[in-house]
């Protein structure tokens, strides 16, 4: 009888011991999803929200785009800048996280060296983000550093503008911030590449650009689609980052739903929402094709 | 060792360097700043060397109540801290077993991760509205309009916000929890039961103070996504319950004197002091010689 309980306490082990984290998601992510596609369908008021199943909120997300054709519609303009601000921000940190990760992974012989570095690039990850895009004022403003430097060294006449509060500064704070997250699984791919294979390379005649190009790359794939899953999703949805280094001037998706939600416009932003949440498992959708996560922990 | 380098090395290592000096650089630069004397302004030059900024900053910033926000936030980041790692510790376990649905839990948890901050705050935020209105609903028909009356809102830090913030921490628990696990070596346990002892009992002393350094860095993300997290906090806090970073993110835009600077300095310092504080401790329990007995595992949770 004894044994009989403990065989069923065993054998139902693993769901009380799932059991917590599955209703935290269940209640706190799942339901929420949930809710945001229900309301999208419904009516809404300066005061409350109404159950109905209208499509007016899509209809509003979308006005114009359509008709207004081949001239983009407010959505698509928003859409299209913020993904081109999306296809800036990866490259840059794919470039700079795949040649960080591999001066650790291949240049850095020692393991507690490699493990110092590493640590290194990722104490600033633990650290706040508003902080870390605050921290650029002193250095790009009007009167920053930068300016001071080229005014010093006679390069420009006026303080350049365009370092603070623009493009430019969202894609240096986007960097700044999320870089590690290339870096991390890209070096974590690198470190299981048998080094018996780029000195293979070398011997058949491989010269360093051919190996990394044929040989690291490939094999370092899988780090680097989840390092772009991470990144790009990040960036899509932002509206923090754009909102503080855009001095709140330049538009997102982001910034479009908070703005809503600023308003109340509860069932408009989850509209919103939707659309985005659809984009962007598209986006993943594309990129899972390429790997299985799910073997590369 | 001095074999020579490749120049491909020192090129690498440049690249590196100037990167190391991109992350840490602004930040150095604004603990600096925060030192101004008490007519320096948001940039260089320094006038003077003071304290003034965090005198100032000691005595509140005008409206906005920062030292209560101080206090929320870290009492939300210690609560947040214990839950990942109390949930994500079992929630290991069960997929190193295995169970059904393990891959619609696992692909949930991705998802959590990756799914835009601003649709998981909007989402709990349209849900506690909800519920309000459920419970208002209630209460009049249930003929407490006195209740209905005086019921303000569900949401609040340790309700909404604390769910919202699980959603961000667990994700991270639950991964390293894989890694943890990928590489435990599971002859420890055969051991320990061949040795007569219970499988609660070699959780207790063989599993836990093996991955003990591992439960620190869990605590490690925990604290600090929390104490640092804007995004998903937004629309899942009372409005006048805001967490620190949230204050912080507000006082952007009004502030324009080092204020914020030395703000930045002591919320950058309390990070700091937790990842100090986890590092050295993860160091510790990674140097710890294996004991037998059964003291070093009892002492850890």
């Amino acid at each position: 009888m004894e044994r009989v309980h403990r065989r069923l306490t065993r054998a139902s082990a693993p769901y009380w011991q799932v059991a917590p984290l599955a209703l935290v998601f269940a209640v706190f992510f799942l339901v929420p999803l949930a809710l945001t596609v229900v309301v999208s369908v419904w009516r809404y008021n300066e005061y409350s929200m109404t159950p109905a199943l209208v499509g007016s909120n899509y209809a509003a997300v979308f006005s114009g785009c359509v008709a207004e054709l081949p001239s983009l519609c407010l959505t698509f303009k928003t859409y299209l800048s913020t993904l081109r601000l999306c296809a800036c921000v990866w490259l840059v940190t794919l470039v700079l996280g795949f040649t960080v990760a591999y001066f650790l992974a291949f240049h850095v012989r020692s393991l507690t060296a490699q493990m110092v570095l590493f640590l290194v690039c990722t104490i600033p990850f633990w650290t706040s983000n508003v902080i870390r895009m605050i921290s650029w004022v002193p250095l790009l403003g009007r009167n920053g550093l930068v300016n001071s430097f080229l005014h010093s060294a006679g390069l420009t006449g006026a303080p350049v503008e365009w370092l603070l509060f623009s493009n430019f500064s969202v894609i240096v704070a986007f960097v700044h911030l999320y870089t590690m997250f290339m870096i991390v699984p890209i070096f974590n791919s690198m470190s299981r590449i048998d080094r018996a294979l780029l000195e293979a390379a070398r011997d058949a005649g491989a010269s360093g650009w051919q190996t990394l190009w044929n040989v690291v790359v490939p094999l370092s794939k899988p780090g680097i689609v989840i390092g772009s899953i991470f990144v790009v999703t990040i960036v899509i949805g932002d509206y923090v980052t754009i909102g503080v280094m855009g001095g709140q001037q330049i538009a997102s998706v982001g910034k479009v739903i908070q703005v809503q939600l600023s308003y109340l416009q509860f069932p408009l932003a989850a509209a919103n929402a939707v659309v985005l949440l659809a984009v962007v498992l598209a986006i993943i959708w594309t990129m899972t094709r390429l790997v299985d996560i799910r073997a590369e922990l | 060792m001095r074999e020579g380098r490749p120049a491909v090395f020192f090129w690498l290592a440049a690249v590196f360097g100037l990167f190391i000096l991109f992350l840490y650089g602004p930040i150095i630069t604004i603990v600096v700043l925060s030192f101004q004397g008490p007519s320096g302004g948001l940039t260089f030059p320094m006038n003077g060397l003071s304290a003034h900024w965090f005198s100032r900053l000691w005595g509140g910033l005008g409206v906005v109540d920062i030292w209560a926000a101080f206090g929320r936030s870290l009492r939300l980041g210690l609560t947040v801290m214990a839950l990942t790692v109390v949930i994500s510790v079992p929630a290991g376990y069960a997929f190193r077993r295995g169970f059904r649905g393990a891959s619609a839990v696992f692909y949930t948890t991705v998802a959590s991760l990756i799914v835009p901050s601003i649709i998981v705050s909007l989402g709990i935020g349209v849900q506690f509205r909800l519920l309000d209105d459920a419970i208002r609903w209630a209460a009049e028909a249930t003929g407490m309009a006195a209740v209905a009356e005086g019921f303000t809102t569900s949401a609040g830090m340790f309700t909404s916000g604390l769910g919202a913030h699980l959603t961000w921490t667990l994700p991270f628990g639950l991964l390293i929890m894989f890694a943890v696990f990928n590489r435990f070596d599971p002859r420890y346990e055969e051991a320990a039961r061949d040795l007569g002892a219970t499988s609660g009992q070699t959780v207790r002393h063989v599993v836990l103070p093996l991955i003990a350094p591992s439960l620190v860095g869990i605590g490690l993300f925990g604290f600090t996504l929390s104490w640092d997290e804007v995004a998903r906090s937004s629309q899942a806090f009372g409005s006048d319950q805001n967490t620190l970073p949230l204050e912080l993110t507000g006082l952007t835009t009004t502030i324009t004197n080092p204020e914020i600077y030395a703000l930045g300095t002591v919320t950058t310092g309390v990070s700091f002091l937790v990842i100090v504080v986890s590092l050295l401790l993860i160091h510790a329990l990674r140097r710890r010689p294996a004991r037998g007995e059964s003291g070093g595992g009892a002492a850890r949770r």
